[in-house]
């Protein structure tokens, strides 16, 4: 091999790698496009079906102390755990985080939404007032955040005061995480029950070790415990609700703690976590089911039909000369150039029953006044807009499909003595086949995911998986439910797509 | 020479007071249509005549505010400034933290005779984060040509759940809120007592059994518009919606329909104010509220739509519909005639149990 032919060909490497590397350029700014806007935020919605960092976030000490008990029938809430609870839920409504961890456990249990924002509006009650006056009575740097923040500052004091540390910690990175100006905060007066609570339960030599200032300002406190009034944790917040006696609460919050959770999974297929194990909802509960099942079957129905209409107008369109095809193309584009909404309520004034289609017929005779049909706010009324709308995207690729056969075809069958009807089954059909095949997998895919007509025109049972998928999203807030519904509906629809693929091959599918 | 220079400190002298001259543009959030124009007309257009440098920008997507603003909060990027919200919205905002909670006496003006703000507003006041605008309700509404009632007419709301003297297909909100509570009413639960009995699992069956009579007679409707077009097509002879809805069909179109005011169903819509402003737009969106929301401002909008003002001290003020000249008094919900016996909706209560019979209510319909 000559010195030629080597640089020759790395030449060529070159120039080769340099022309594939243009063309990623070109596509780079679409693909980070698509990624950016399309399937990162999938991904993160997905992700939010299985998220459940909240409740162990903004309840953690509540939630540790759950975690290690067994709680059974004869299981009672204890002074410990309330404690816990107390300072949990002081730091979060400070913060205003209590709202938020309640509507997530009240998807779980109805009632703990009212129970978390009542207790969280009364809390500042237990005990507070008192401390922080004997507190700042004795020191007036009690009342400071510079002084907190200095006592928490040094390991040794971190050491030495454990809880109050975290508390502190905590109650500022959550005002941090809320966008909220920390160096303008007041102390939350929790802090002077923590410390105290805290002090009281340490061995005396604690103090000792600290440096002066705060070990003269600790032993004053001390010095003066007797004066503090002792705090019923579980008396004050049974006071606030006597929900709080009720082991189901505390089960939910045990429960819903992990920061990963099946339970909106479980949900969205009709079932719940229960005391042994995941279990079935009663009877008059389920519905994701349901309307998955039913979803499927009309979006099929919607597809037969589809086709049904569809085929003989490509078929029509495809024989006729170029000029006519365009102008009947453009009558079966026109849907597509009119609001969605605008074509919804023409079908309802058609359909309804005192609408054009119940009065032609009773005017011919043809049903009298008092049975008019139902057509409209049904199953019916579902299928027959749907049907409407996604016809054109039936029509399109079977046309497509339909000009490419040469017409000769069809009439060498002819020539050679088959039937119009055999010509057509076994020369012409055939090779329809791929548009058909595209056409179906288009409106099926489009079809399963449609919301706003079912809305409108299904009334009881006409409406889909969708109509939930947005209640949850932008009327209940349940992300995560929606997160899981939609997960499933996007799983399903790849099988199905795959099984296709398996059956027919997407090869064999054209959309021209 | 001179004359160059003296041109150019002009020039500079104006465009510096034309830059201080601290022009706003606030992005409004309402719902659109006739609500929105009575807002414009009442409150923007007024404020702007006051105020030539705040320019306002409407957005119409009131009724996915909940949703919106919750996806900028976790974005980091607010675009809205005020939002027009109805009152289990603003609750909803105000426990997820993305509204503000506003001290209404140190924001508002008092009543002209010197009653607080608070006072003024009174219950209306149901989270600490909505400025209330208006009273509007949820109630019924019948064709008065009916030739199959046989001239009776509807009395309360029972009539409703009564298809033996009232036939014919009615429409109903698709969710359980209202309809729960008036089917329990016509069980005959107490006023007082619906909502301890439509907590309890018997209570719920009960209310179900009562809808359970209509079912088949009843159309489902998502947004308000529906039953209004389908009372004036004949397609249903009784139906629930927005009283403002069933004044425009009366009122406007002249439609043969009557306003059942019976327990009728109070709610709420006001302003609420997006977390995460920056202080200049916080304090622009409060100067405007201080205007927009004060007694006689409330009053106005009453002029242009059938809502009635949420302080108590703007009824005496409230005066003609500016277009039909009629006495808009007698047409607000919040009317003694009208309001005769009302049904007070517990947000509170909803708040807990929305989910879980909206979930149950669905699983009903589909059966």
């Amino acid at each position: 091999m000559t010195t030629d032919q080597v640089s020759l060909r790395r030449r060529v490497k070159r120039s080769l790698r340099i022309q594939k590397l243009r063309a990623f350029l070109l596509v780079a700014p679409l693909l980070l496009f698509v990624l950016l806007s399309f399937v990162g935020p999938i991904i993160d919605m997905l992700f939010r079906s299985v998220e459940n960092q909240l409740v162990g976030d903004t309840l953690p000490r509540t939630v540790a102390i759950l975690r290690a008990e067994e709680i059974d029938d004869n299981w009672q809430p204890g002074d410990r755990l309330f404690a816990a609870l107390y300072i949990d839920l002081s730091i979060a409504a400070d913060v205003k985080n209590h709202t938020r961890v309640a509507s997530r456990l009240n998807y779980e249990k109805a009632g703990i939404a009212s129970l978390f924002r009542s207790t969280g509006r009364k809390i500042r009650n237990i005990g507070s007032k008192e401390y922080e006056k004997l507190f700042v009575d004795l020191d007036k740097s009690w009342s400071t955040l510079d002084y907190w923040e200095d006592l928490v500052a040094d390991l040794e004091r971190q050491a030495a005061l454990p809880v109050t540390t975290t508390a502190f910690r905590q109650w500022q990175q959550d005002h941090i995480g809320r966008g909220n100006d920390v160096s303008k905060l007041d102390p939350n007066n929790a802090f002077h029950v923590i410390l105290l609570a805290e002090l009281l339960a340490s061995p005396a030599d604690v103090i000792a070790g600290l440096a002066p200032l705060h070990r003269e300002n600790l032993s004053a406190i001390m010095a003066i415990r007797d004066q503090f009034p002792p705090i019923e944790y579980r008396e004050s917040f049974l006071e606030f609700s006597n929900k709080w006696a009720d082991r189901d609460v505390w089960t939910t919050i045990k429960r819903y703690s992990p920061r990963l959770t099946e339970g909106y999974f479980l949900n969205a297929v009709d079932l719940k976590k229960g005391n042994d194990g995941v279990e079935a909802r009663p009877e008059q509960e389920r519905l994701y089911i349901k309307i998955f099942l039913r979803t499927f079957a009309m979006s099929i129905i919607i597809t037969l039909t589809c086709f049904i209409l569809g085929y003989p107008v490509a078929y029509f369109l495809a024989g006729l000369p170029t000029r006519y095809a365009n102008l009947f193309l453009i009558l079966v584009l026109l849907p597509f150039w009119t609001s969605l909404l605008v074509r919804t309520a023409a079908w309802k004034v058609l359909l309804q029953e005192q609408g054009v289609i119940n009065d032609t017929l009773v005017f011919i005779g043809l049903i009298d006044h008092a049975n008019r049909l139902a057509m409209i706010n049904n199953q019916t009324g579902t299928i027959i807009a749907m049907t409407h709308i996604l016809l054109p995207f039936m029509i399109l690729p079977l046309f497509s499909v339909m000009k490419t056969i040469p017409p000769s075809f069809v009439r060498a069958a002819r020539s050679l003595g088959a039937t119009p009807l055999t010509a057509f089954l076994r020369i012409y059909f055939p090779q329809s086949l791929p548009g058909m095949g595209a056409g179906m997998v288009l409106v099926f895919i489009l079809a399963i995911g449609y919301y706003i007509t079912p809305e409108l025109v299904g009334g009881n049972n006409g409406t889909f998986i969708s109509n939930r998928i947005a209640y949850h999203i932008s009327s209940s807030l349940n992300w995560g439910l929606g997160a899981a519904l939609a997960t499933i509906l996007l799983a399903v629809v790849v099988i199905l797509y795959w099984t296709y693929d398996r059956m027919v091959g997407i090869d064999n599918v054209k959309l021209g | 020479m001179k004359r160059l220079t003296k041109l150019v400190a002009v020039t500079c002298s104006s465009l510096l007071l034309a830059g201080s001259a601290w022009a706003i543009d606030l992005t409004v959030v309402s719902w659109g249509g006739a609500y929105s124009a009575s807002q414009v007309k009442a409150y923007h257009e007024p404020y702007m005549e006051l105020n030539p440098d705040v320019n306002f920008i409407y957005d119409e997507s009131a009724p996915e505010a909940v949703p919106k603003l919750r996806a900028m909060n976790e974005a980091g990027n607010l675009t809205w400034d005020l939002v027009d919200s109805i009152a289990s919205d603003a609750i909803r905002l105000c426990d997820e933290g993305l509204a503000i909670e506003v001290d209404i006496d140190e924001m508002l003006p008092p009543a002209p005779d010197g009653t607080p703000a608070s006072e003024d507003f009174g219950d209306l006041l149901v989270s600490d984060c909505i400025i209330p605008q208006i009273v509007y309700s949820t109630v019924a509404a019948y064709r008065t040509d009916v030739p199959e009632w046989e001239g009776r007419v509807p009395q309360d709301i029972c009539a409703m759940f009564d298809l033996e003297n009232f036939p014919g297909k009615r429409a109903l909100e698709k969710r359980p809120i209202n309809n729960m509570e008036w089917a329990l009413l016509c069980a005959g639960v107490a006023k007082g007592d619906v909502y301890d009995v439509l907590e309890t699992e018997e209570g719920q069956d009960l209310a179900f059994a009562t809808l359970d009579k209509i079912k088949d007679e009843t159309i489902w409707w998502s947004s308000a518009a529906e039953p209004r077009q389908q009372m004036a097509d004949n397609e249903i002879k009784l139906g629930s919606s927005y009283n403002g809805r069933w004044f425009d069909l009366i009122n406007v179109d002249g439609a043969p329909v009557e306003i059942l005011w019976d327990a009728q169903v109070f709610d709420i819509d006001g302003w609420v104010i997006p977390v995460g402003l920056t202080p200049e737009r916080q304090e622009a969106v409060v100067k405007f509220l201080h205007f927009a929301t004060d007694t006689q401002r409330l009053a106005d909008q009453a002029k242009f739509i059938s809502y009635g003002p949420a302080r108590m001290s703007s009824a005496p003020l409230v005066g003609k519909h500016e277009t039909l000249g009629i006495e808009m008094g007698p047409h607000l919900p919040t009317d003694p005639d009208n309001a005769k016996n009302i049904f007070v909706y517990n947000f509170e209560w909803w708040a807990d149990y929305r989910d879980d019979l909206d979930a149950k209510f669905q699983a009903w319909l589909a059966n």
